[in-house]
């Protein structure tokens, strides 16, 4: 017997049966928390709130073609390079990046500065939503220590299950990777004491884009 | 699954002397447990999502070979592999050989209680393969050749010194002048290390939170992004998991969710969840190429209809650690047991045999915390008093112990003998205490009165008073 069909099978003897004849009833849908539940305006003003609670450092622009102006000041404030990394996103490729070197692709070791876009956003807890795919490599998310993420504010839902239902119906199903991203790394390894920027990014930059 | 040989009583009083381990202890109460209280207060339906929870886990296993078969299913049609492992050996082997099958030189590793279960580490290194722990803790511990203290905080006995000591041993290509006295110094030294070990592996390695049925999705709940780091960048991504972590629905994985940042760390959210499904796709500019799931059994499925099956809901948030005063006293080496604390004394026997964690069931005071702070509503200290009990069944106890309880039970299930024993007894014991109220020291009961005095009675029994008190 292989262990699948032993480890089956012991599973059927522990519950005194045999194999089921149809697939079992699914449970009915769970009551979603309150906080979970909000749109529009209400929606973003708790994925603000939850996300700057989270360490993320949060700007808001009144449309995508200011986000470049955004990565060259938050770039100057933290005395960076002026290089980017940047998601090979048609709309975020088209933007005017004059003044910075931008790479497309996904993240090489010594990149200091990723810039993405956001699938979604998630309001009950300030977190970003990103998925895999040729316009959006995972690896952006992790290996640059600051990380910028553009958001556009109507992309903001309630709570967990809005946005995996988004998904389904937007982006056809699972890509390889699902991040849910809520602030930067952070580890509390060492005596118990919180500190930022783990093995991710040190800092998380969600620039928000216009109104719900 | 043993993380410390001897016996569980002589590594307590060895960990009740540790001075490092007793400063670690004594934060649990401002760290986890005050940052739980905080964020269950914030969330009114938390205890609404733990019957659901409770509820979800409840039909997982009651249809295990459904949802597995389910899952198995979705994996295989996105392309990745999956491997049934009936034990340890098996879930040890199916890794080494998908890791052969890449030409693996080195492995890094997200943070897996299953690998500790299995011993992979050992196994791994034994064939040749060097395997590198990037949790910041179980790097730390694997430096220090030691096994985790606790289940999600794997370091939580070792400070700040012994880390700085522990990389100076192991970072010998860097300044021996350094300064390592800041907890900042010291991650900012491992980030560095352990960025060429990401860049350089052949195979990631992570756990999972949970299995999600419906997509074939894996998941980690994680905070310091090595877990990603890990999968995203070898070119195989291995994930090991054992049977229960099954959720049927997406939905269902927002539930545990809810539960587990909260009653782990106290957080509303980790910093990263991230559910993998599958190797990368044809179109994607990275991830691994290849991808496959480790499912273990090792004792689970035999669980399942019996009176230990609850246990199969645990979540892993180690709440009922963090909680449990018998912990906090002793910390998670003491058990022996990878799996410590409530939680472990209940799972380690289950899986490794009573024989072998006869003691752990004890190392415990029944105080209940434990079952009040689990998310998915689990009742352990009934299931510790259960394992009690078949330790007493099968001659397992030691022989004065057993003797004692017979002695006990002789007595306490006479009432008229019981009764005279006691008029018999108590005026002994009050003249013993020679008015002082208390007894410093008793014949037969020197491991009560060798740490507290033991209050002695006034003379008179309960029954006694009671019945005089009514005749007035």
């Amino acid at each position: 017997m292989s262990a699948k069909a032993a480890i089956l099978d012991g599973i059927r003897r522990a519950h005194g049966r045999g194999p089921l004849a149809q697939p079992p009833q699914p449970l009915p849908a769970a009551a979603i928390p309150a906080r979970a539940r909000d749109s529009g305006p209400a929606a973003v003003a708790r994925f603000c709130a939850m996300a700057e609670e989270a360490s993320a450092q949060l700007v808001r622009l009144a449309s995508l073609a200011e986000l470049p102006g955004a990565v060259k000041a938050e770039i100057a404030r933290q005395k960076l390079d002026p290089a980017v990394a940047l998601a090979p996103d048609p709309a975020l490729i088209e933007l005017d990046w004059t003044g910075l070197a931008v790479r497309r692709g996904p993240a090489r070791p010594d990149d200091m500065v990723g810039v993405v876009q956001a699938f979604a956003g998630v309001a009950e807890t300030g977190s970003l939503v990103l998925l895999s795919g040729p316009r959006s490599p995972t690896s952006l998310n992790f290996l640059p220590d600051l990380h910028i993420v553009a958001l556009e504010a109507k992309k903001i839902v309630g709570g967990f299950e809005e946005a995996f239902a988004k998904i389904e119906r937007e982006a056809g199903g699972m890509p390889r990777t699902v991040n849910l991203i809520t602030g930067p790394s952070r580890t509390g390894d060492i005596e118990q004491t919180i500190l930022m920027g783990a093995h991710g990014p040190r800092r998380l930059v969600v620039a928000l884009i216009g109104d719900a | 699954m043993r993380s410390q040989p001897g016996s569980l009583k002589t590594n307590a009083k060895a960990a009740l002397a540790d001075p490092v381990l007793k400063a670690a202890m004594a934060k649990l109460k401002t760290g986890f447990r005050s940052k739980r209280a905080i964020a269950v207060d914030r969330l009114p339906e938390f205890d609404a999502l733990r019957d659901r929870g409770q509820a979800m886990k409840n039909h997982v296993l009651a249809n295990l070979d459904f949802y597995l078969e389910q899952f198995a299913a979705r994996v295989e049609e996105q392309g990745g592999g999956v491997h049934w492992c009936r034990t340890a050996g098996e879930a040890r082997q199916a890794v080494l050989d998908i890791c052969r099958g890449q030409g693996a030189k080195m492995v890094t590793k997200g943070k897996s209680m299953i690998s500790e279960e299995i011993g992979l580490n050992d196994w791994l290194i034994k064939h040749g393969i060097e395997t590198v722990e990037t949790d910041l803790g179980e790097y730390i511990i694997q430096l220090r050749h030691e096994a985790p203290s606790h289940i999600i905080a794997p370091a939580i006995h070792v400070n700040r010194h012994q880390v700085a000591d522990a990389f100076r041993a192991a970072h010998t290509d860097l300044d021996a002048a350094r300064p390592l006295d800041e907890p900042r110094q010291l991650l900012d030294e491992a980030r560095a290390m352990l960025r060429q070990k990401f860049l350089a592996a052949d195979v990631g390695i992570t756990g999972a939170n949970f299995l999600v049925a419906e997509n074939g999705a894996t998941a980690i709940v994680t905070n310091e992004g090595n877990g990603d780091l890990t999968q995203i960048l070898p070119k195989a991504h291995i994930v090991l998991a054992s049977l229960e972590k099954i959720v049927p629905t997406m939905a269902d994985a927002a539930t545990v969710m809810r539960l587990l940042a909260r009653s782990a760390t106290g957080q509303e959210a980790t910093s990263y969840v991230t559910f993998s499904a599958g190797p990368r796709r044809p179109d994607d500019k990275d991830g691994p190429k290849a991808f496959h799931v480790v499912l273990l059994d090792n004792g689970r499925s035999a669980m399942l209809g019996g009176p230990f099956q609850d246990m199969l809901r645990c979540i892993r948030c180690a709440a009922c650690i963090n909680h449990c005063p018998v912990y906090g006293a002793v910390g998670g080496h003491a058990y022996g047991s990878v799996y410590c604390g409530p939680m472990g004394s209940v799972l380690s026997p289950a899986l490794g045999g009573l024989a072998e964690w006869a003691e752990m069931p004890n190392a415990s005071t029944l105080c209940g915390r434990c079952e009040i702070v689990c998310p998915m509503r689990i009742p352990l200290p009934r299931m510790l008093r259960h394992w009690r009990t078949r330790e007493f069944e099968r001659h397992l106890t030691p022989l004065p112990v057993r003797a004692g309880l017979a002695a006990w039970g002789f007595l306490a299930t006479r009432p008229t003998l019981y009764h005279l024993a006691m008029r018999l007894a108590m005026p002994v014991l009050a003249w013993f205490a020679k008015g002082r109220g208390r007894l410093a020291d008793l014949p037969l009961a020197g491991g009560w009165t060798a740490s507290r005095d033991l209050p002695a009675p006034e003379g008179e029994t309960f029954q006694a008073a009671w019945a005089r008190r009514k005749r007035r």
